[in-house]
């Protein structure tokens, strides 16, 4: 997908005052990590990232996340193709609401989540009294946070895929004898495949990232909701080695995102 | 049962109104022909059921697919009818095989016999060597032969083409359209163009729209060659002035008496003069001489035709000379000239009040 620009080509109308912001933004999405590279314990790296707690938390993390990023396909590609081609009225509105999580502070959502779920809660005294469950400061409670904020990444680059593909295609497959259910088996999904494949890519990393919804709604509980971001910020306070180590492996996971989710994520957006 | 289509379609969105009903006899293609905005379109999609008329009655082979009266709306994928649109939109995921035989696999036929049902088709259209390609391996011309392979390959009661040729290269259109000749022998067709020569390469009869109302309809030889409305005058290219007719010809709306071959001595009676813009001299001082038709008209587009250079004038009539003569007479925009055309040109004949 990289772009090969003729040398050619004159370019006109950059203004050169540009330049220092520009250099001064790229500074500060890379200083930061180049500064936890230089700072790192690199002698004592494998044991920090080995231990037991960071192992139970980067296990935790890669669990609660797969199970998250499966519902978000479960249950937002649906909505995705419901917002992209269904005709019902107030959808408008929908769309708007299903961003809520992107633009909401993640603590607040999980303030939320356990005012909905907990046992104070009404759908969470429902549970209690009818199946005996309580769902706050469970694994399932990490995983439900986690859908939570990872939700609109999917429904969002899966949507703007359904609207680039169009209709035409399914048109002319339903001219051809195809029932609904088949249309969106062998045309829509395929087509839409690498909009999927980016919003899936996306809605994981930002599962693996989640910090704020998962402590307010989870809580911290090493091996049961303690996930590799909460593990971080514990470290922080008992050695901040441990911490500085745990982040480099969040690090790495996300340049893996961005190199193989990156540019499809960028069309899917559009 | 009642053969053939037949389809009422009323819909109206904003500004836009489409008002017509057209009928398709068994083993008839018909063409509608009828200008970008004349609701083309719109009628197809509706009679692909991909569009909600207003108020309709589309009824195929005696199946009812749409009545607003009584709530029948029958889903396109349930129609029997198969379209072919100006893009070829092969699904670009599935081989060329693949997408012809989707059809056949959506009808529950086992994968090999629908293979084999494609293969036919592809042979059909002579595309078997493309069979194993992706979609955007193909060329215009090879993808829209294949689009038309998948289109009867689901085996539809009645095929919309949708202006099939419009986005084909020029030097692949003929070849193509020879091709639909063929294949459309004997179906049940309804073909959307704003081009003369598909309506008279495939259609049997023409329906010719403007404005979302039927203005015209007809055999296509006779609505091409005997216009009785401007536009479709226009369409085929023809001169056409409308008025009343005389003894030995017709007098126009704004008086000007033209004499030409009348079929019929019913005077008074309204009736239009056809003629063709070749029998159409261009002078720029008053032609002397022999009693001929002229009209004083000013130039209002000069505009090339093939290799001549038509001449139109701001009433409507259009002459075809050759560039010399139009650099000889010095020819431009504005300027004020005479029509002449022979009597023996022009052919009169009766409207019966059809259209204006």
């Amino acid at each position: 997908m990289t772009q090969t620009r003729d040398p050619h080509i004159v370019h006109t109308g950059l203004p050169r005052a540009l330049w220092l912001p520009a250099l001064m933004a790229l500074g500060l999405i890379l200083l930061p990590v180049l500064g936890l590279v230089v700072r790192a314990p690199w002698s004592r790296f494998f044991t920090l990232v080995t231990s037991e707690s960071a192992l139970a938390a980067l296990e935790l993390s890669l669990r609660t996340g797969a199970v998250s990023t499966l519902l978000c396909i479960v249950l937002g590609g649906p909505l995705a193709v419901v917002l992209a081609r269904g005709s019902v009225p107030g959808l408008r509105l929908l769309r708007s609401v299903v961003l809520l999580p992107l633009v909401l502070p993640p603590v607040v959502g999980g303030l939320a989540l356990l005012y909905l779920l907990g046992i104070s809660g009404f759908a969470g005294y429902a549970l209690d009294v009818a199946f005996g469950v309580r769902v706050p400061f469970t694994t399932t409670a990490v995983i439900l946070a986690q859908t939570f904020v990872a939700m609109p990444f999917l429904v969002v680059s899966l949507e703007g895929a359904l609207r680039t593909a169009g209709e035409r295609y399914e048109s002319i497959a339903a001219t051809l004898g195809a029932t609904p259910w088949t249309v969106f088996r062998r045309i829509t999904v395929p087509l839409v495949l690498p909009g999927l494949g980016s919003g899936t890519v996306l809605s994981f990393a930002r599962c693996l990232g989640e910090f704020g919804a998962t402590i307010a709604f989870a809580g911290s509980l090493q091996g049961v909701t303690r996930t590799l971001p909460l593990e971080v910020y514990l470290q922080r306070e008992v050695d901040a080695d441990g911490a500085i180590a745990l982040s480099l492996v969040l690090v790495a996971v996300a340049i893996v995102v961005i190199v193989v989710g990156r540019p499809r994520a960028v069309e899917g957006l559009q | 049962m009642n053969p053939g289509l037949h389809a009422e379609i009323a819909v109206r969105r904003g500004q836009f109104a489409l008002d017509a009903t057209v009928q398709v006899a068994p083993g008839e293609v018909v063409a509608v022909l009828g200008r970008n905005g004349s609701g083309k379109s719109t009628l197809l999609s509706a009679v692909a059921g991909l569009l909600r008329p207003d108020t309709a009655r589309i009824v195929l082979d005696g199946r009812v697919l749409t009545d607003t009266a009584d709530g029948v709306e029958l889903p396109p994928h349930r129609r029997r009818i198969g379209l072919l649109a100006q893009q070829p939109l092969l699904f670009p995921h599935l081989s060329v095989l693949e997408n012809v035989a989707f059809g056949p696999r959506s009808a529950g036929i086992p994968r090999p016999q629908a293979r084999e049902t494609a293969l036919r088709r592809l042979a059909e259209v002579d595309a078997v060597e493309f069979a194993q390609r992706r979609p955007r391996r193909l060329s215009g011309g090879q993808a829209q032969r294949i689009a038309l392979a998948r289109a009867l390959a689901s085996d539809p009661d009645l095929l919309l083409l949708d202006e099939p040729l419009s986005a084909v290269d020029v030097e692949l259109a003929p070849a193509l359209r020879s091709l639909l000749q063929t294949v459309l022998a004997g179906r049940l067709a309804l073909i959307v163009t704003h081009q003369v020569i598909d309506a008279l390469m495939l259609a049997n009869r023409v329906v010719v729209l403007d404005a979302g109302r039927v203005v015209e309809q007809g055999p296509t030889r006779e609505v091409l060659t005997r216009p009785r409305s401007a536009f479709a005058a226009r369409l085929a290219g023809l001169n056409l002035v409308s008025g009343t007719a005389t003894a030995d010809g017709l007098r126009a709306e704004d008086g000007t008496e033209l004499s030409g071959l009348t079929e019929s001595a019913a005077t008074g009676t309204a009736a239009v003069a056809v003629f063709t813009p070749g029998a159409v001299a261009v002078y720029v001082d008053p032609p002397k001489g022999s009693p001929r038709n002229v009209i004083q008209d000013r130039i209002a587009v000069l505009e090339p035709n093939g290799t001549l250079v038509r001449v139109r004038g701001a009433g409507g009539l259009a002459a075809d000379i050759t560039p010399a003569a139009a650099v000889e007479l010095g020819l431009h925009t504005g300027a004020g000239v005479w029509f002449v055309v022979k009597a023996a040109e022009v052919a009169v004949y009766l409207t019966n009040g059809a259209s204006q």
